[in-house]
């Protein structure tokens, strides 16, 4: 394992020296970007080699109008809210659903099927599932669409929040106060919607993109391609994660997702409304979707005061530079999503990171 | 293994997951598991060497060796 290690670093080492510039390298997966600071990743880059974390945790891009309009529905009498963990720690504007729970229903599931299971054995109350993830997380709620369509199953709906990263880093790209050279890509995500998903990425913006695992090796080893690639001037599509990851990805998977969703415009913290970017369930299966049932309609709103999870998400500030970092805003007492999530850039900073804001 | 439902094995602990993404899935697969579904197949030889570099982590974490700098 070491001769990996160091033999990446060398080759990270010479191809940055050559490169004689601040190189900026983003990733675009929540899981990297725990795994990168719980491994102490950074502390062994080059000096000019910059690692930003860019808009890879699902819950922390979801906008804080859903967020609302998730409490909204929570405090609903005939509803009960079954949503993944990391959600419920969410802030609103004076409530989170778990602050929330003392009145109103919220079930957290570990799986779509479970969120199902509960409109089942709840037959009086209408059961919200709370559908938020990127592409790995879509298929299995589409799965389930699929099953309460086929069983009828009429009180069970979903508000999607299902996101899709390519359209992403194309916003990112697209922008103007970016410095992206490159990006390292999501590895699960990639097993879905496969590796040749980042071709347009490659072609159309000339950045090199590189599908890595999630040991601390792996994600060393996909840098150093990274960093090689940059220093001979080229941009490929590559994948080192060929365990799981194919070009082509999950057909089953990519064709649930087909039958039962459109991308339509989006909202995205830190982003604003990109196109084509947010899953939404196709009119065959509107009866099951929140957004028709309840009448609701998603708008766009303002994050806490002081609170700039946005610029964190686009990789623009870290997480010490925002004033809100280790004061008002903890794991403990947290002001925006990324300092919930435990896929959070805010979080994963503050857990791993020594550099703490100063106090005053 | 019963229709689209199966029991997986992660390292002792037992599982509940889908197979209705993965429907080549037989008994004796190793797949990877995401949110309650089998997502995809593993490559047994690509998981024995990711294993190997888990198992070398944890010996080295072991050792008195230190990396310094």
């Amino acid at each position: 394992m070491l001769d990996r290690i160091n033999k990446a670093q060398s080759m990270m080492n010479a191809a940055c020296k050559a490169m004689g510039r601040q190189v900026h390298i983003m990733e675009v997966c929540g899981t990297h970007t725990v795994s990168i600071f719980r491994n102490g990743i950074r502390s062994i880059l080059p000096g000019s080699l910059k690692l930003l974390s860019g808009p890879g945790c699902p819950v922390c891009v979801t906008d804080q109008g859903y967020i609302d309009i998730v409490l909204e529905l929570a405090d609903r009498e005939d509803c009960i809210i079954a949503t993944y963990g990391d959600m419920i720690r969410v802030p609103g504007k004076d409530h989170s659903l778990e602050t929330k729970q003392a009145k109103a229903d919220v079930k957290v599931v570990l799986s779509s099927e479970d969120a199902l299971q509960l409109a089942k054995d709840n037959p009086e109350k209408t059961v919200v599932f709370i559908a938020v993830g990127f592409g790995t997380t879509a298929p299995a709620t589409a799965v389930v669409v699929k099953e309460a369509a086929a069983e009828s199953i009429d009180n069970f709906c979903i508000l999607s929040g299902h996101k899709l990263v390519v359209p992403a880093m194309r916003a990112l790209l697209s922008g103007k106060n970016h410095n992206i050279d490159a990006f390292l890509c999501p590895g699960h995500v990639s097993v879905i919607i496969g590796y040749g998903a980042f071709a347009e990425i490659v072609e159309d913006f000339g950045r090199p993109c590189v599908v890595a695992g999630f040991e601390a090796v792996q994600i060393i080893e996909g840098l150093a391609e990274i960093c090689e690639q940059l220093s001979s001037g080229k941009a490929e599509l590559k994948s080192i994660y060929p365990a799981v990851v194919t070009e082509k990805g999950n057909a089953a998977a990519q064709r649930v997702i087909e039958e039962c969703f459109e991308p339509v415009d989006g909202f995205w913290r830190g982003l604003g409304k990109i196109e084509k970017s947010t899953l939404k369930l196709k009119d065959k299966y509107e009866r099951f979707d929140a957004f028709k049932r309840f009448d609701i309609t998603e708008a766009p709103a303002e994050e806490a005061r002081g609170c700039r999870c946005g610029e964190v998400l686009c990789g623009l500030i870290e997480p010490p530079e925002c004033a809100l970092f280790g004061q008002s805003c903890t794991p403990q007492e947290p002001v925006g999503p990324c300092m919930v999530s435990s896929e959070g850039a805010c979080a994963a900073w503050f857990k791993y990171s020594r550099k703490r804001a100063q106090k005053p | 293994m019963e229709a689209d439902r199966a029991i997986v094995d992660a390292m002792g602990n037992r599982w509940k997951a889908k197979t209705t993404l993965l429907p080549e899935a037989k008994l004796g697969d190793l797949v990877l598991v995401h949110a309650g579904f089998a997502i995809s197949l593993v490559d047994e030889e690509e998981a024995k060497k990711t294993w190997q570099l888990i198992a070398e982590i944890s010996e080295f974490e072991d050792t008195p060796n230190k990396v310094s700098g």
